[in-house]
């Protein structure tokens, strides 16, 4: 906001770059977080609190974004079984790192460090890629489609058999938990501030917090950080992909998404290309996985339905296919708007009047037609918000769909090569030569 | 009714056209082609139970522009198809510069220097006119995946990328469309996209080049400059073999030319003896002279 009243030329230079571009975004949904928060009343503690899960879906969304950007906006390959991969990679990483089972009911793992249980999350979800792979990327694109979401279902119904619930490797008892999950007694925050010395800033935090927001205030100042942290692991992805977009590679990428066969005519191996940018999408959304619920204590197979890979394909969409800007902005903007911005106004309304809900939708409905008053129906929609998420994120497509196809940013040229092409290089200057087509070395001609 | 016009013909060609009366008439026999750049032997291709092409056999002599002509049907681009990959032919072989490249995949096809583009231009729609043409030139080192991210090795990548760059732009200048260079490829004109795709085919550094009608849906000033641009770069030592519809124009820019029809090689030679042979009248015209 405030780079408003700067001269217009600088405003406009800072706008013109895209880390500045996030920064406005991330900073206009604080505000309008503090200020909802403000508005219902939140204690500081509270207030935290709400930032800390914002910030910790933004970081989430703009992770598994980015990855879906690499499958769909650079190569376009339709994955629709995001969340089978996430899966794989979590459990994978939970059966390798998991401390041994002290009694004969829990289930144990290896108990491997944590960040090879990472690693080996982001390695099995990367060759399950290549297994889905191998058959589905020869076939037309709608196959791979089907493929993947079909895998996705599979990896769930895997994760809830009882065949896998428990067995033993050597001596000792490991397995998938089944139906009733695995518990996940990791606390890679603290691990990983502890090898990183950050934990002096944790325990000043903490320290600067107690006061103000009274007692357990680690807690709260821990998930603060969780939030943080996944930022930075965005920032990180980002420059990653960013990196990839930007190169040879990159550029094969975009031309497979344009057309294949003609890219194959130019003698690019299309195949390879695909599996690699395929497998490396999947490790990213395997390691996506792990961020995601490695902190939450416990998972479930049912948490991995496909809903949730929707959720990343509307969060790819409203930002711009194509763009890891507009990934990182489409993240954030589905986690702020779509999928917490409901709750935050349920909350909302709920703090300023007495929400007297009917029970159900007769009950909402016929006081319109009886009485002419519309407050039970209202109070029933905010009753029920959370349900009609979904049908708000439909509508946002579809008006996305009309309006808007390309996103926040997809329209824009991002050109794929590691050297800028917008100025012909120095030493070019004049064309009068006509130049000769490289092929008889185009360098001598000079 | 023309069967029989074609049976009674009392010229000697009739019969034996397809091999025989190019090596009557003397320099112009497969066999005896100086230096033949692609050649094709018994090809066959058949789906299911059609067959497109019929045990075709023909070569295509190094540093020639040579049209390869026949009616709708005739086999011409299926020909193409099983040359460059994209088909698995049925039966039959394809040398290129003497060596068997039956059966490669069309990137491996490609890489041997033996390029082709489309008859609709396959111009890679959301990419810019520059990004095009910085796709093609082989042997990318920034292409392997872990070159373009690590640290040290990005530096050799972008060190190559300059040298592409300003091919790339050498390119766009000989082909007169530097203007159009940050242009989306999907903005550009169907004449335009014709030159992009010649020009993008080129700087895979070829030996050769298929071109699938080049000309089909450009204006005639810009095929003027096409024709000139192949005329160029067939001095610069670049074989052509061009499919096309239109016959003057293969008559007058093609120094061979191979006629194809109902999946057979009707008969090859110059212009001129193509001209005068009955048989090509009789499948191209219809039997009116």
């Amino acid at each position: 906001m405030s780079d408003a009243t700067d001269s217009q030329g600088l405003a406009g230079r800072l706008w013109g770059r895209d880390p500045v571009k996030v920064l406005a975004l991330l900073a206009v949904i604080y505000a309008v977080y503090i200020a909802l928060g403000l508005a219902i009343g939140f204690e500081i503690r509270g207030q935290i609190n709400s930032i800390a899960t914002l910030t910790f879906y933004i970081g989430v969304f703009g992770i598994m974004a980015l990855a879906l950007n690499l499958h769909w906006g650079y190569t376009g390959l339709f994955n629709i079984g995001i969340v089978g991969f996430m899966a794989i990679g979590i459990y994978t990483m939970a059966v390798v790192s998991k401390p041994a089972a002290e009694t004969a009911s829990q289930v144990g793992g290896l108990g491997a460090p944590l960040w090879v249980g990472m690693l080996a999350g982001m390695v099995a979800a990367a060759v399950l890629g290549l297994l889905v792979a191998l058959p589905a990327l020869r076939l037309r694109a709608d196959y791979l489609a089907i493929v993947t979401i079909a895998f996705s279902e599979i990896v769930r119904f895997t994760l809830l058999s009882r065949t896998f619930q428990e067995f033993r490797i050597g001596d000792r008892t490991i397995g998938l938990g089944g139906g009733s999950g695995l518990l996940l007694p990791f606390n890679p925050l603290q691990s990983f501030l502890d090898v990183t010395r950050l934990n002096v800033l944790q325990d000043a935090l903490v320290g600067l917090a107690e006061p103000i927001i009274g007692g357990n205030a680690d807690a709260v100042i821990n998930s603060f950080l969780y939030g943080v942290l996944l930022l930075v692991i965005v920032a990180i992805y980002y420059v990653v992909l960013t990196r990839i977009g930007r190169s040879p590679f990159g550029r094969v990428l975009k031309a497979i998404r344009e057309d294949e066969d003609a890219t194959k005519a130019l003698g690019k191996d299309t195949n390879v290309v695909k599996t690699k940018a395929f497998m490396l999408g999947c490790a990213l959304m395997g390691l996506g996985g792990v961020l995601w619920y490695m902190q939450s204590g416990a998972i479930t197979p049912n948490t991995f339905r496909p809903r949730l890979t929707f959720f990343i394909w509307i969060a790819l969409i409203i930002g711009g296919a194509g763009s890891n800007t507009g990934s990182v902005m489409g993240g954030a903007v589905f986690a702020a708007a779509l999928f917490q911005g409901p709750r935050y106004l349920q909350n909302l309304v709920e703090s300023a009047v007495e929400v007297d809900a009917p029970s159900n939708f007769a009950g909402a409905v016929a006081p319109i037609f009886d009485s002419l008053s519309v407050n039970p129906f209202l109070f029933y929609v905010i009753d029920n918000v959370r349900q009609l998420q979904l049908v708000f994120m439909g509508l946002v497509l579809i008006w996305l769909m009309h309006n808007r196809p390309s996103g926040m940013l997809g329209h824009r040229k991002e050109a794929a090569a590691s050297v800028s092409l917008t100025r012909r290089p120095a030493g070019q200057t004049t064309a009068a030569d006509g130049g000769r087509p490289g092929a008889g070395g185009g360098d001598g001609d000079e | 009714m023309s069967d029989t016009e074609v049976e009674t013909d009392p010229e000697p060609s009739a019969s034996g056209a397809m091999r025989d009366s190019g090596a009557v008439e003397g320099e112009t026999g497969p066999e005896e082609l100086a230096d033949v750049s692609l050649r094709i032997e018994n090809l066959r291709k058949e789906f299911g139970g059609i067959v497109a092409v019929d045990d075709a056999s023909f070569a295509v002599e190094s540093g020639t522009i040579t049209g390869l002509i026949g009616p709708n049907g005739a086999g011409k681009s299926t020909t193409f198809n099983c040359v460059t990959g994209v088909y698995e032919p049925t039966a039959g072989t394809v040398y290129f510069e003497g060596e068997d490249i039956t059966g490669l995949a069309p990137h491996a096809v490609a890489n041997k220097g033996l390029v082709r583009t489309f008859q609709i231009a396959r111009e890679l729609r959301e990419m810019t006119v520059l990004e095009n043409l910085m796709l093609a030139p082989k042997g990318q080192r920034g292409e392997a995946l872990w070159r373009s991210l690590l640290p040290f090795f990005r530096n050799e990548v972008v060190e190559q990328e300059t040298e592409i760059l300003e091919r790339c732009w050498e390119t766009l200048d000989f082909f007169e469309i530097d203007h159009l260079a940050d242009e989306y490829a999907k903005n550009l004109s169907g004449g335009q996209r014709k030159l992009l795709e010649l020009a993008r085919a080129l700087l895979t550094d070829p030996e050769m080049l298929l071109l699938d009608e080049p000309f089909a849906g450009v204006n005639p000033s810009l095929e003027e400059r096409l024709l000139t641009h192949i005329h160029d770069l067939q001095e610069e030592g670049y074989t052509f073999l061009i499919v096309e519809h239109d016959m003057d124009l293969i008559m007058q820019h093609c120094e061979r030319i191979i006629v194809m029809h109902q999946g057979k090689v009707l008969t090859e030679g110059t212009p001129a003896d193509i001209r005068s042979d009955e048989e090509v009248i009789e499948a191209y015209l219809g039997g009116e002279v």
